[in-house]
């Protein structure tokens, strides 16, 4: 019972591993094509077919650069840097639910790494880890840009998890109190999925989601055009390439949270009749392969209007930036919990 | 006011509005704006495969000449070098010895005769100043290289095959215009060329 718990764990684990990495590094091929594609071009297309081999071609290249040390920095802090901003993206994976519990040799099998009871808290707080990556790495670099990318990044992080924080309370009030994604994902199986809620609360979260990952138009960590490179100036090689594909690893997980939160993850419209109509039993492994292909076609969509926007606005000037965060989203999601609460309280599912 | 175009905008320094302020309708439209171009026809030329076209009086790589009986036009006069402005010109001349009838046309012929691709500027100026016919300028391009030294294009690059069939058509190049300049009397080479006409 322990051994073949340990073995799905693992299993687990090496899987999501991949699959984080696997999209990870092909949205950077498909990012680089989607902005050709937008602007008219072909984008990268020589390394294999169609350019499918792009994301190893660059992955190795960037393994064999030179690895630049700068001699005045923390040795330690400047490793730390990346590693950390790639472990806590690479930790926020664990909580997400993949796909419905299947039973197999009798044994109920869930496709998620592990399912705390606080899985929404878990991952606010692995976010907020993530900073220190970024932070740490700036300042170990013992460059005023890198320095300057940093102190943007925390604040523009910091600032953007406050309302996301509140964003994720007046969701948990108004999908029944559970802060277990996958009671949340469950819960918007029997009933409709919380946009239908929360309107404006994911129109603000997702706007809070290109904040936390840097994306544009809120990419100012890395303004090349002021401040070189932001964060990663200095950094060279592999220690780049973690920091670059790390993002891309949030921007996956963030799609994978937004769709799981507000679009019912691995749920879709008239699932049971689906089923139903194909003549599979409840708890099949076919049912939960299928629920996990919607909830990848849902990460996808998200990921694709991530870029779609990236390669339409132009980037906000910070005072903008802030001014948004602090002025406009953190009062409108105190107003989007304060309409919630009242909605609940009058239907009867909060009383005080 | 007189305007040069018409999409003239007065500026103004007026507060935002409201749909302005939030930004929401700015940005589906540029959304929209970018999704169009999603379909539309790629404006790239994938160049090894597909090439733009040229005209076919383009100034490209060079061509020596030879003549109809497959000799070397080219005297080794030092002229096109002369003229080069960016000097990617250079040669070494050397006497024809009896039997090379065949092989060059006047009894003086560039043993080397050089061409830096990096230096050419492509202005067509060595053609101009050509009085033997022997280098012209085609639509042809200058492959790309990883060293610098083969961009230095040696008689092996720039002399036409001597084969009837795989000699570079110039004939494009060399309109009835140009012919008609180079006949022009005063141009120093045209009174030289004439000169020896007259000798023989």
């Amino acid at each position: 019972m322990l051994a073949s718990f340990v073995i799905v764990k693992i299993v687990l684990c090496v899987v999501v591993f991949a699959i984080s990495l696997g999209i990870a590094a092909y949205s950077t091929l498909w990012e680089r094509k989607f902005a050709a594609f937008l602007q008219d071009r072909i984008g990268p297309n020589r390394a294999g077919p169609g350019g499918i081999f792009q994301p190893l071609a660059d992955g190795g290249k960037l393994f064999f650069k030179e690895e630049i040390i700068p001699d005045v920095s923390n040795k330690f802090l400047f490793i730390l840097g990346p590693s950390l901003f790639m472990i806590t993206a690479l930790m926020t994976g664990v909580v997400i639910p993949w796909g419905k519990d299947f039973i197999w040799n009798g044994q109920k099998i869930a496709i998620q790494i592990t399912d705390i009871n606080v899985g929404i808290l878990y991952l606010l707080g692995v976010v907020s880890v993530g900073v220190y990556g970024i932070m740490i790495g700036g300042w170990a670099s013992n460059n005023k840009y890198s320095l300057l990318g940093a102190l943007r990044a925390s604040s523009q992080m910091i600032s953007y998890e406050i309302s996301m924080g509140l964003l994720i309370i007046a969701l948990i009030i108004s999908a029944g109190g559970t802060l277990s994604l996958k009671e949340i994902v469950e819960r918007q199986d029997a009933g409709l999925a919380n946009i239908v809620y929360q309107p404006l609360g994911f129109l603000l979260f997702f706007v809070c989601a290109l904040a936390e990952t840097n994306r544009a138009p809120f990419d100012l960590p890395e303004t090349e055009s002021e401040l070189v490179g932001g964060y990663h100036t200095e950094y060279s090689s592999m220690k780049l390439g973690l920091y670059l594909f790390a993002e891309y690893i949030n921007m996956f997980i963030s799609s994978a949270v937004m769709s799981a939160l507000y679009f019912g993850g691995y749920n879709f419209p008239f699932a049971s009749e689906v089923y139903a109509a194909l003549g599979l039993q409840e708890g099949s492994l076919a049912i939960s392969l299928i629920g996990a292909s919607v909830y990848f076609i849902k990460i996808i969509i998200f990921i694709n209007v991530f870029m779609w926007i990236r390669w339409t606005l132009p980037r906000f000037r910070f005072d903008q930036l802030m001014n948004l965060g602090w002025k406009y989203l953190m009062p409108l999601s105190l107003l989007n919990l304060i309409i919630t609460v009242v909605v609940e309280y009058f239907r009867g599912n909060i009383n005080f | 006011m007189l305007t040069l175009t018409n999409r003239k905008k007065i500026v103004s320094n007026k507060e935002q509005s409201f749909s302005e302020k939030i930004y929401l309708p700015a940005v589906l439209k540029g959304m929209s704006i970018t999704i169009s171009h999603l379909f539309r026809k790629k404006a790239t030329i994938q160049y090894p495969e597909e090439e733009r076209p040229r005209s076919p009086v383009y100034r490209g790589r060079h061509v020596l000449k030879r003549d109809e009986n497959g000799a070397e036009r080219c005297t080794a006069c030092g002229l096109c070098a002369l003229a080069c402005p960016a000097e990617a010109i250079t040669m070494v001349a050397a006497e024809r010895k009896p039997g090379e009838e065949h092989l060059y046309r006047e009894e003086k012929y560039a043993k080397v005769y050089e061409i830096n691709m990096l230096r050419c500027i492509f202005c067509g100026l060595c053609e101009d100043a050509c009085p033997k016919e022997a280098i012209f300028l085609t639509d042809r391009l200058v492959d790309a290289e990883f060293w610098r030294d083969d961009f230095i294009y040696g008689k092996d690059k720039l002399v036409e095959p001597i084969e009837k069939d795989k000699r570079i058509d110039i004939s494009k190049r060399q309109t009835a215009a140009v012919l008609e300049f180079k006949k022009i009397p005063g141009l120093r080479h045209n009174v030289l060329y004439d000169k020896k006409k007259i000798d023989k």
